[in-house]
């Protein structure tokens, strides 16, 4: 049995065996009230360790080895890229996302290649650099640059990855097989720390010696052979290469099923069997789903989009994507935000009566859940239709308003005790609620409850401006 | 110092700098260190600090001069529990007219798995169709316009065009607050559909409690022996007294129920017990509650994923195959809207939003999709296949994609 069987797993893990090996002087150099206090929040990762600034000191460092020991992730933690756009890959504490939050959402990387004409080349790596979308408050963006060289051609390749560290400060991932040419792409960014794709069984020797000389991290790929991406891994690791990432290889079509199980018995075999020669990020590469077009562009973008989300959904640590499409990539970074999310919380704001523009006595008022999601939604439509307004936020514990209803989390009870708590009634003079299209079905229910009148709203609040201007002010009955 | 990333070519030794290998980040001040011959960078202030950069590698044992084989042994766990198999539809010689009949369930490992246990039976998807012109977002109603006022028609439609597996008949037209159809109404609609197309069927209510409850008796005696799947049962059913007259009627002419609860493990155990007076456990699905992706599909994603370990581990509760409302997708505004120029085609976007929620639920263990758009089903229908079968990966094809042009 190996150490890491026998180690308490992430989920077992108490405060309490974090705290003994602590100094235990409560010296709050840390912020926190005490030690047990920052004991507590390791275990929960919302501090790391080092944080304790007397455990670094020389007469910790045994307690400091073996906590670190027992805070180490199953999945290794690499840094690539430098500076304020460095990302952590890996560092996964579990197999499934309700045993612990995932950590480090999966980075997109964006590929580019050494043969594309320098205004394409740039173009398409500004688009990456700038992709942005807000979503429910949140900023969500694409994270690194894969350059893949298809000359074949160290100059090439050397003068394609000046360019693009030039345009872009995201982390690099750097693609060839052929040493040579890896060479020439790591000696233009020697300083940006980009990840090195990839050491195969036959190009090993000379991209370990790469790894070590430039200090990068470096991917070892071995198509569809677990027993011969073991071999590399162990084979790197002996070489002193620390910082490894795992290709098992990337099937789109024939052989997905494979790649799939792939993926899950190395995560499987980091996270439950202590198998340290798995324990390192996975990359997936949807782009294979380009290879051979024989499709229509549409249709390749359309695949490589479900293959990425499958891939984060099975474990993938970074992905290289080709389309940049915004469809494509919309439903991908969002469903890489939400899995990224704590499970054990649903994402709630404040419930209570929030106030848009300067409202006054006649100005309508609208009710939601306090679901997250559709709270932003709503507040983002009200904002951009500059409406004055009052917005009661119900208690629904974080369920949106269609589940919300079906679960019995927003009822007409729930509605009416808002209402009330929410001081409205001295803010109004009329009597009249603006519920969700969603929520018609509590209609009577609130009317008898609240004793306010109900305007049954749109079902998706894009549609608020339009009812209002169609049915605000009430026509008194 | 302190501006960001402000290069510092200082000279360190190697135990300042084993030490500086420990810390996030150092601040250096006025100091002037003239040891060894390493370079380093610091960069202060940063919020994730990159390791310090050493050209020359530390001195090795010694280095490998070939590959050092190391063995692979698949991770296999063994699980005391199993998903139950539920048949859908029933033939001629089983009392009632389907051309065929549908398996779903007998799962033995987590989704997928097959180097484990590969699931006896492949997910089913069923299409739903309505029993009135409902809105529906321009890229589905693109593609079902013309029969979308005739239901028998529509589901033909499904069957024959889009080669549904099985049809979901929507009530919807008996919400009181809609149209308020009869029970009467509402079962002619079923036998009608029952003689378009022999595929096995699932009807769904309008999801008022009472109003479903009458109108599922109605339907239950109309399509009599034809192992139906009655979507949905509720708590709110049971609430309301009236839970254990749908299910017996449902038990007395050979349907299946299907078990709705909102994302609640404890609520669905506790529904399934009240059903187990009435039913037999192999008639019996569950619907989780799907939300849509961008608002809260990774909840349906992790109650299937808890679902599907705690059946395997032992819950005979929660031992009964899942189905996703997948069509849920749609009401995510990202899946229909008119976005920015940057987002569009939103005929491409909406059918991935749904392609991708059924794939990742796929993933988490669902046995039985409800979907509309035709090339999310198709997707879904070919990925399910693909998953099937393992041992089709060929590494020519992809061994060298670094340099295919594209």
């Amino acid at each position: 049995m190996t150490e890491r069987e026998i180690k308490k797993g992430i989920k077992e893990l108490s405060p309490i065996d974090v705290y003994m090996l602590l100094p235990r002087t409560n010296c709050k150099e840390c912020g926190e009230a005490n030690c047990m206090a920052f004991a507590t929040k390791a275990v929960n990762r919302e501090v790391s360790i080092e944080q304790c600034p007397p455990l670094l000191e020389k007469k910790y460092e045994k307690a400091y080895g073996k906590l670190r020991e027992m805070m180490a992730p199953a999945v290794k933690e690499i840094i690539i890229g430098t500076g304020n756009h460095a990302v952590k890959v890996g560092g996964k504490l579990v197999l499934y996302r309700h045993e612990f939050t995932y950590h480090n959402l999966t980075p997109i990387a964006i590929e580019v290649t050494d043969e594309m004409a320098e205004d394409e080349l740039l173009d398409k790596v500004r688009k990456a650099d700038g992709f942005s979308y807000n979503y429910i408050g949140r900023e969500v963006n694409l994270d690194m640059i894969a350059v893949r060289s298809t000359s074949n051609d160290p100059p090439t390749f050397k003068s394609a990855v000046e360019k693009v560290a030039k345009a872009t400060e995201l982390p690099l991932i750097l693609c060839s097989f052929s040493p040579n040419v890896m060479e020439a792409g790591l000696v233009a960014i020697k300083d940006r720390n980009p990840l090195i794709y990839a050491a195969t069984e036959n190009n090993w020797r000379d991209m370990a010696e790469l790894a070590l000389m430039y200090n990068c991290p470096l991917t070892v790929f071995a198509p569809n052979n677990l027993k011969l991406l073991r071999s590399l891994a162990k084979t790197m690791i002996e070489y002193g290469v620390e910082n490894i990432v795992l290709d098992p290889g990337t099937f789109p079509d024939e052989g997905l099923s494979d790649t799939i199980n792939n993926f899950t018995m190395v995560r499987r075999n980091a996270c439950n069997k202590g198998d340290k020669l798995l324990s390192f990020p996975i990359l997936g590469t949807p782009i294979t789903a380009w290879i051979g077009k024989k499709a229509p562009e549409d249709m390749l973008a359309w695949k490589e989009a479900y293959v990425a989300s499958m891939l984060m959904s099975r474990y993938a640590d970074i992905l290289i994507m080709h389309s940049l499409d915004g469809w494509v990539q919309l439903p991908t970074v969002i469903w890489r935000f939400n899995i990224y999310t704590d499970p054990r919380k649903p994402v709630a704001v404040e419930s209570g009566l929030r106030i848009f523009g300067e409202p006054d006595e006649n100005s309508p008022l609208l009710l939601t859940t306090n679901y997250a999601l559709t709270y932003f939604t709503v507040e983002s439509d009200i904002k951009a239709a500059k409406l004055n307004c009052y917005l009661v936020v119900v208690d629904t514990e974080g369920i949106s308003v269609e589940s919300a209803v079906a679960g019995r989390y927003l009822t007409a009870e729930k509605t009416a005790d808002a209402i009330k708590e929410s001081g409205i009634e001295q803010k109004v003079k009329h009597r009249h609620l603006i519920i969700p299209g969603m929520a018609a079905r509590l209609s009577g229910e609130i009317e008898d409850l609240s004793g306010w009148r109900v305007i049954v709203g749109p079902r998706d609040s894009s549609g608020i401006p339009k009812l209002l201007s169609e049915k605000w002010p009430p026509k008194e009955e | 110092m302190g501006e960001e990333k402000k290069k510092a070519s200082i000279k360190v030794s190697p135990e300042l700098l084993e030490l500086l290998s420990k810390f996030q980040e150092i601040e250096l001040e006025d100091v002037d260190i003239e040891v060894g011959d390493l370079e380093i960078w610091l960069q202060p202030t940063t919020a994730v600090a990159a390791p310090p950069r050493v050209v020359a590698p530390p001195p090795l044992k010694v280095k490998p001069k070939a590959i050092l084989e190391e063995d692979f042994i698949p991770p296999i766990e063994e699980y005391s529990g199993s998903v139950l198999e539920v048949k859908l539809g029933a033939t001629k010689g089983e009392g009632g007219s389907r051309g065929k009949t549908v398996m779903i369930g007998g799962a033995t490992s987590p989704a997928f798995y097959m180097f484990e246990r590969p699931p006896p039976h492949a997910p089913v998807v069923t299409l739903d169709v309505f029993d009135m012109a409902i809105s529906l977002p321009k890229a589905i109603r693109m593609h079902v316009q013309e029969v979308m006022e005739d239901t028998a028609a529509w589901a033909k439609f499904a069957v024959e065009k889009f080669g549904a597996e099985m049809v979901t008949v929507h009530l919807v037209s008996t919400d009181p607050l809609i149209k308020d159809t009869s029970p009467a109404d509402a079962s002619k609609t079923i036998e009608n559909v029952l003689q378009a197309v022999d595929v096995p069927l699932i009807v769904g209510g309008c999801g008022d409690p009472k109003k479903d409850v009458a109108v599922f008796k109605k339907v239950s005696e109309v399509a009599h022996g034809e192992r139906v799947v009655l979507s949905s049962l509720t708590l709110d059913m049971a609430e309301a007294g009236i839970l254990g007259d749908v299910a017996k009627a449902a038990n007395d002419n050979g349907h299946t129920a299907l078990a709705f609860t909102a994302l609640d493990l404890n609520q669905a155990k506790e529904l399934n017990r009240r059903l187990y007076e009435f039913l037999p456990k192999d008639r019996i699905l569950m619907d989780l509650t799907t939300a849509a992706l961008g608002y809260g599909l990774e909840y349906s994603f992790t109650i299937h994923e808890r679902a599907r370990i705690a059946a395997l581990m032992g819950d005979q509760e929660l031992q009964h195959p899942v189905l996703s409302g997948t069509t849920n997708s749609w009401a995510a505004r990202e899946a229909w809207m008119k976005m920015g120029p940057e987002w569009e085609p939103r005929e491409l976007r909406g059918p991935l939003w749904e392609t991708v929620s059924a794939l990742v639920l796929l993933l988490a263990g669902v046995d039985l999709f409800m979907m509309m758009h035709p090339a999310a089903v198709k997707t879904m229908k070919e990925v399910v296949e693909k998953l099937m079968s393992t041992g089709k990966a060929r590494p020519e094809k992809i061994a060298d994609w670094v340099t295919v042009k594209i």
